[in-house]
This record gives C-alpha cells, structure tokens and sequence, in this order.
C-alpha cells in the first residue's frame, strides 16, 4: 500500500486514540451492566466517546 | 507487515464483508426500531390500571392473589390445555402465564395470558401468531421465519462480521500510516471522503460493534444451549427421575406449595419463572422455579430450585451453568435496553455508525471499478468524435 513510505507513524500512536475509546466503550457496556445511578451515568459518557471523535473529526480534520 | 500479508487480510475483509452486509444491513434496520420497543408498546397499547400498583408479582405480599387461584383462570380460558410457563414482574403486579396444546408444543402453538395478580383480572392475551408491526420485525431480525435454521444462519453472519471487523483493524494500520487519527479528506475525491469515513467508524464504533455482534451470535444460539443444559445439568440434578413416566397434568400438585418450599431453599431472592414439567426447561416430573441473584448484576444470573410437581419436595438448586449465564447476559448486551433511555439513544446512534459503515464500504468495493468504466467511456467518446 504504502509502500514509498516504509517509515510512517509507529503503531503505538496509531492505535492511540482507537485504543483508548475501545477501552472507554468497554467500560461503558459493562457499567450498566453493574447497577443504576451513576454506573448508567458512566455508560452514557463512555460510550458517547465515538459520537465525540466524529464530531470532532468532522470539526477540525473535515479538509 | 509485509505486501502479501496486507493483500491476504484485504481479502479476508472483503470477503467477509461482502457475504454479511446485505443481513447486517436488514439486522440494523430492523434493530432500530426494536432498540425502542418498550417505549413504542408504551404508546401504542393501553396501561392497565393495577390493584396493587408498585408491587411486584415476584413478591409474596399480602394482598396478592395465591398461583395456584390465577393457574385455574388462566386454564378456565384455554379448556383442555396444560401449562407451559408462569412468569413475574419485579415492579408490577402484572404476570404471565402461557399454555399450550402440550408440554412440549412449539412456540407457535402457545398462549400467553397477562394478569394483575392484585385483582386477578386478565389484562391481555397474546398468541405467538398474533401479527403487528414489532412482531413482524423481531422475527425478522431473530430468524428471517426461518426458524431454528434461520437463527443458525444469522450466527455464521454473526462470525463473518467478527471477522470483518478484526481484519478492518489490521487493515487500519497501513491506511493509517501517514494519517492522524481523525483525518477525513472529504475534498479531494468521493472515494477518499467514503474510505476515511469507512475507517475512522469502524474504528471508533470497534468496541460496540464487537460486542453487539458476538452477543448477537451467542443470542442466535440460544436453543442449542438450552437443549445443552436439559441434556447435561438438568439431567444430572434429577437423575433420580431417569427413567419415570412423565407426570401426567392431571396430578400436577399445589404451585403455591412449591413456591414456598423454593423459597425456603433460594431465600430473598425474586423467582422470575416457573416452568412447567415436559417442557424446554425442566424435567418430565418438576416445577423449576427460576430465581435472580439478588444484585444489579447477579439479577440477570438465574438458579433454578426443582420441585417435584406432585408431592411438592425439593429436589435440587444449582445455578445455571456459564455458558447459560453467557446467554443470560448477551440479551441486554444486545438489546442496550439496561441503562435508561439515552443508552438506548446510543444505541441507536451506533447503529446508524454501523449502517454508514457498511454502506461506505459496499461504495468501495463498487466504485473501484469506475476508473476502467471513465476510460471505456472516454475511449467511446474519442471513436465516436470522428463519426460526426
């Protein structure tokens, strides 16, 4: 694919971001899971974490 | 990663994805609505006015009506048939109670009356064939009306998805390599615009996908694990039946009795269903009166206390194995309906993530073949010049 450009960006900063919501969206399915209050308040803002990226990648990275 | 191993995994996503997209885009669209079914029944059908409203069915609370009086309404309106389930509600007095033809009769041949066990009125009855609109779409989104074959067949699609998703990832890597995270180049061409889009949902969508998907297969296999747990567990907790004449209806002894012996052995916890003996799950010869764990998460883990129908002793309690508890577990991971109503909202918002998704990378895979198409068009055009 990329062949031209052997050394792009390492793994580690291109999994990041993708890792971090990954683990967020975990945490919001399963604290749900555990109880109401704020276990479901948790799960709201956890998972509302792929919402967020795409706004904001439609914000600032829209080019 | 090399060259080949990139074109080998962008074979295994394409392949993948182009066998399940056409039913991941019917499970999507009739899953939306379905996210919303509670609130959806809610204004379309008529909230009964309770006896006792707040207290739950599960309970035993005075006031409320003994089983074994709302069993004989229940059977008074289905003459000759036998009971198949009874279940409760942890906040309303409301309660089922579903007979059949027979113990073991297909789903479709069963009946399920709703009660207020507070006034012993009937509130609703409901027939397995009975149409409408959300009916209509959960058995498309289950089986297709395919039954047991059809649910087995969504699970491959399931797994053809699961598939999908952990080659896009490894595919992310090299498209990814000279690009922030969150780069969509959405002037320079359509097909550029489509596949960062393509990447950055299925990236950040990767966690809810995963997991909505494999519940989704474990949910689609649901009668195989039952059957499992009949064969294995239950066989061996009433070992001591093996080999008996399946207790005939008629001698079916007090529910009310077994109730309270169940109690005795499960106490504090609420008893969701009983079901009944000859039926999918419990013996020939028992009452299984399932009860929830008595917290938030435990609630969803049943164990079931078997009683002997007839004499009404305890037989044995054990809990559900774990692959049943995975099962338990994977409705509402599937469903979202176990955070409130924004939950459900989300739900819904990552499921039209998930319907882009697909519709990006279905427009991928068709628009690599436009550059040939513009040249056969542009050559066209150069022949047909000179005919003016």
């Amino acid at each position: 694919m990329n062949k031209r450009h052997k050394r792009g960006l390492p793994l580690r900063v291109i999994f990041a971001w993708p890792a971090a919501i990954f683990v967020l969206g975990f945490v919001g399915l399963v604290s749900a899971l555990t109880g109401d209050g704020w276990r479901d308040g948790l799960s709201w803002l956890a998972l509302a974490a792929p919402v967020a990226a795409l706004a904001w990648a439609m914000r600032s990275h829209g080019r | 990663m090399t060259q080949r191993a990139i074109r080998l995994w962008f074979l295994v996503h394409k392949w993948s994805s182009l066998v399940c997209t056409i039913f991941l885009l019917m499970l999507c669209i009739t899953g939306l609505p379905l996210i919303f079914h509670d609130e959806i029944d809610l204004m379309t059908e008529e909230q009964p006015e309770f006896g006792m409203p707040g207290i739950g069915s599960s309970s035993n609370a005075d006031g409320l009506l003994s089983l074994d009086q709302m069993m004989r309404s229940a059977l008074a309106n289905r003459p000759g048939e036998v009971p198949v389930f009874m279940a409760f509600d942890n906040d309303q007095p409301s309660m089922t109670v579903t007979t059949a033809p027979r113990p073991d009769s297909p789903g479709a041949e069963m009946t399920i009356q709703s009660f207020d066990r507070s006034t012993g009125e009937q509130i609703g009855v409901t027939a397995d064939s009975d149409g409408g609109m959300m009916h209509f779409l959960l058995q498309l989104h289950t089986d297709m009306f395919l039954g047991l074959p059809g649910m087995l067949f969504l699970a491959a699609i399931g797994i053809l998805f699961t598939a999908a998703l952990i080659s896009g990832v490894v595919l992310y890597a090299p498209f990814m390599r000279k690009l922030e995270f969150g780069t969509l180049r959405v002037s320079r061409s359509p097909r550029l615009k489509w596949l960062d889009y393509h990447n950055l949902l299925g990236i950040v969508a990767l966690a809810w996908m995963l997991v909505v998907g494999l519940t989704g297969v474990i949910n689609a296999l649901s009668t195989p694990i039952e059957d499992i747990w009949q064969a294995n567990e239950l066989a061996d907790m009433t070992s001591e039946y093996t080999g008996r004449e399946a207790l005939s209806p008629a001698r079916y002894g007090s529910l009310d009795r077994a109730m309270a012996q169940a109690r005795t052995v499960l106490p504090g916890n609420n008893p969701q269903f009983i079901a009944f003996p000859g039926g999918a799950f419990s013996s020939k010869h028992h009452y299984a009166v399932f009860f929830q764990g008595d917290t938030p998460l435990t609630e969803r883990l049943l164990t079931p206390a078997l009683i002997d129908a007839e004499t009404g002793q305890f037989t044995d309690a054990r809990p559900m194995p774990w692959y049943y508890q995975a099962l338990s577990l994977s409705r509402p991971l599937h469903f979202g309906d176990y955070g409130g109503f924004p939950l459900k909202l989300l739900w819904a918002t990552l499921t039209l993530f998930t319907i882009v998704l697909l519709g990006s990378g279905l427009y991928l895979w068709l628009v690599k073949k436009e550059p040939s198409s513009r040249a056969h068009l542009r050559q066209i055009e150069q022949l047909a010049v000179p005919a003016e």
